[in-house]
């Protein structure tokens, strides 16, 4: 009889198992065995069996490896350690099956065959290793040019989309910028040193493919300042196609009533337009985003502990994120760069322990904090702005610093 | 709190060997970051860098991207259970050199895409993808992939599975996956705790596992493994509290301000929360994270608690069906259904699913007053 008879049940239906994937890493790792006998476990008694991690990692670095150990190391030795190794993805998420071949070679000889591909965050997630391998694992990957990802309070590991390699939507070099900051701010993602973590997402336009508005600290997304860009003939193609109503699907789902349709002709009133991408996701042939791009920045998303859920919230409206081939890494976006700096030292100096830069800014102030930031900005303008907010406050509640006193014989 | 923290997490080490050996050795490779991106791109990809023009959805999990220099490339995508042994990954590798002059690429929601420059050559990889059990699916109007978190196969927080729950619910839905039979887009996410690693709460469908029960205090060991200041502000209700316990300082928690977090779990490692016979699942609804129309936003509680019920979450399951049944029948195309529920109402919504509504649905956090009714505003 089997030992998994609850995990073998998720072994049937038509969308891909894990458990499969568990057990074909079973054929060669006496973890993945166990891992296997641990989670039936876990399953039978409804409860996990995995401790709380200690601290592990590799020399010179205080993070990319996550300590675990097992409650019950007697019963199941093979996963008595089951630390993960957070290794750092590509941007974008492009491989070619020669370099991720060294991934798996090294994984196959040194870990458990079982992987996140990828993790939350964006790094690809090796899966259960012990404590002696951790070095060994690390030598391996730096030798075939690869580095190890974020954890704890540091700068996690940047993600971003697929951007311009493969969209037309992209109005920012997502890649360029992800691959730019992760490497200009190594040591920031390798050595834990700020109040809590701190996470950067990209992406390429409202869409927002990468969830950056919900789970980056800073969300960085491509947008356009001029008109959208029609073409006319494409237009009557997709209202001769009978696929799309254009009154109904298009024009009447305009959050901002911005657009008109005669029957013939399609005219955008683009002071109005919000830049939300319906029509333009709809009509990808006829309509395409403006020429003048740059990015919109948000600040402070965050899952629910300590103080509740965050999305991110405008911090610059619009900024210019171009970069020359002629430009060094490290001059490459200089305002982006000096804009972290400055968010960084802010939160750095006053920011609590394991307090995300989102509710440091909540309880500091949005107002402060800007005013704060913008300060130590040369290039970018941060001061308090009307598209920061979704409406003025509405208590009258007011700090005011300034007042007048009455001068007497005046 | 730069030093501090500096001087905290060279102590943390439980192995101090780098502290004897001195100084980094020369020759040891550090810092090298992330690998150059235009080394993995397929040709196309990075001749047409920026250049593209427009996409069309061929049929559900195949895309045409076409460039303003007339070049295409096509995009075969499958859904894949996130957890991948090094054996699959191999598999798909071994397609990429078939199919794709080698090139691949993973998506933020699991899926792996196959990037192909000749079109007779998609029928042919999907015809093998589906011959081994991979489902090509997941673009425009379907239940996209499923992002969730570790659960039980590696987190020591976890309220529940998350790889089982996404399996159950996706085997349920997988029509919904390899069909485009939606009204619009429909994202769903799991997360096995409050942690919420991945920000489940911003899709149209979120499944996340809950504690009810206190934190469990282990007095023995609490004062040499905890730092009892760190765990009495990891609280967000201020419900821990000091204590003296056998003449030692200890914790005690004001129960009725216990809203079973966890943080306390994740700063003290001897104030374990998971408990079997309380835990399970909650399913919130209506968040999404892109801006197309309505703003993005977080999804709402639709049902309070479900039991643990492993393998395969029946109540779970049935729950989810019932609110992309409502989904489908109330939806306009392209709506999401967050903006569906905006449009009709979440009397309506309660009324149709059939859920309970309860106090728990009506929220007693900061700021709640924001989401009281103040009007008159009622459908009969």
């Amino acid at each position: 009889m089997s030992k998994s008879p609850m995990l073998d049940e998720l072994e049937k239906g038509p969308w891909p198992s894990f458990v499969s994937e568990i057990k074909k890493a079973g054929k060669i790792s006496a973890t993945a065995r166990d891992t296997i006998g641990q989670v039936e476990k876990s399953y039978r008694e409804k409860v996990t069996h995995w401790k709380h991690g200690g601290v592990v990692g590799v020399r010179g670095y205080g993070a990319g490896v996550i300590g675990r150990y097992s409650d019950s190391p007697e019963e199941f030795p093979g996963v008595a350690h089951f630390h993960t190794v957070r290794v750092n993805q590509v941007s974008g998420l492009v491989y070619t099956s020669e370099c991720l071949t060294e991934i798996l070679d090294i994984w196959d000889k040194r870990g458990s065959g079982m992987t996140n591909l990828h993790g939350s965050t964006g790094d690809m997630v090796l899966l259960g290793t012990s404590s002696e391998q951790l070095e060994p694992i690390f030598t391996d990957i730096a030798e075939k040019g690869w580095d190890l990802g974020g954890s704890g309070s540091d700068l996690r590991t940047p993600s971003c989309c697929i951007g311009p390699a493969r969209c037309e939507f992209a109005m920012i070099d997502t890649l360029e910028i992800t691959r730019n900051l992760t490497n200009y701010y190594q040591d920031e993602l390798h050595r834990p040193a700020f109040p809590y973590k701190f996470k950067i997402k990209t992406s390429g336009c409202p869409n927002d493919c990468v969830a950056s508005i919900a789970r980056s600290d800073l969300s960085i997304i491509g947008t356009w300042k001029d008109d959208i860009r029609i073409d006319e003939t494409e237009i009557s193609n997709y209202a001769a196609s009978g696929n799309i109503d254009i009154l109904r699907e298009i024009v009447m789902m305009c959050p901002t009533q911005c657009m008109d349709w005669d029957g013939e002709k399609l005219t955008i009133d683009n002071s109005n337009c919000v830049r939300c991408m319906h029509c333009i996701n709809k009509m990808p042939k006829a309509l395409r985003v403006g020429v003048e791009t740059g990015a919109t920045i948000l600040l402070g998303a965050k899952a629910p502990i300590v103080e509740g859920a965050m999305l991110s919230s405008v911090i610059v409206p619009f900024m210019e994120l171009n970069a020359s081939e002629e430009e060094d890494d490290d001059e490459k976006f200089a305002n982006l760069k000096e804009l972290i700096e400055a968010l960084w030292e802010v939160w750095d100096e006053d920011g609590k322990n394991k307090e995300r830069i989102g509710e440091f800014m909540e309880r500091m102030g949005k107002g402060e904090f800007t005013i704060a930031v913008n300060e130590l900005c040369d290039e970018v303008d941060v001061a308090p702005k009307v598209d920061m907010i979704a409406y003025p406050r509405d208590n009258p509640y007011i700090f005011y610093d300034e007042y007048y006193e009455e001068v007497e014989d005046e | 709190m730069l030093i501090l923290n500096n001087l905290y997490y060279c102590l943390k080490f439980d192995n101090l060997n780098f502290l004897k050996k001195g100084k980094m050795t020369e020759e040891r490779i550090t810092d090298q970051g992330t690998k150059d991106y235009r080394e993995f791109l397929h040709p196309v990809m990075l001749k047409n860098y920026g250049k593209w023009k427009y996409h069309e959805i061929l049929k559900p999990g195949v895309l045409l991207h076409v460039a303003e220099s007339g070049d295409k490339m096509y995009t075969v995508r499958i859904g894949s259970p996130r957890l991948l042994s090094t054996e699959s990954i191999r598999y798909f590798l071994s397609l990429a050199d078939k199919y794709c002059d080698s090139y691949i690429r993973w998506t933020t929601r699991n899926n792996v895409e196959f990037l192909l420059d000749k079109e007779d050559k998609v029928e042919p990889l999907i015809q093998e993808l589906n011959d081994a059990g991979w489902p090509v699916g997941g673009t425009g109007r379907t239940a996209s992939n499923i992002v969730h978190t570790q659960g039980w196969v590696h987190c020591h927080t976890s309220a529940t599975d998350a790889s089982g729950l996404v399996k159950s619910v996706m085997d349920d839905l997988f029509e919904y996956f390899v069909e485009e039979k939606l009204p619009g887009k429909l994202k769903m996410a799991v997360a096995c705790c409050l942690n919420m690693c991945g920000a489940v709460l911003a899709s149209d469908i979120s499944i996340l596992g809950i504690h009810r029960r206190i934190p469990r205090i282990d007095y023995h060991l609490l004062g040499q493994i905890c730092e009892i200041p760190t765990t009495i502000a990891a609280c967000p209700t201020g419900a821990i509290r000091q204590d003296v316990v056998d003449g030692k300082k200890a914790l005690k928690i004001v129960e009725d301000q216990c809203m079973y977090g966890g943080a306390c779990y994740t700063a003290c490692p001897n104030m374990p929360i998971a408990d079997p016979l309380n835990d399970g699942v909650s399913i919130w609804v209506g968040g999404k994270v892109s801006n197309a129309r309505s703003k993005p936003t977080f999804t709402k509680l639709v049902v309070p608690y479900l039991p643990n019920n492993p393998p395969r979450w029946p109540e779970v399951t049935e729950a989810v069906r019932t609110i992309v049944e409502v989904y489908i029948k109330y939806a306009k195309k392209w709506e999401r259904l967050g903006e569906m529920i905006e449009r009709i109402g979440w009397a309506r919504f309660f009324k149709e699913t059939g859920f309970e509504f309860t106090k728990y649905h009506i929220d007693d956090y900061k700021l709640a007053t924001k989401s009281y009714n103040n009007s008159a505003h009622i459908r009969f």
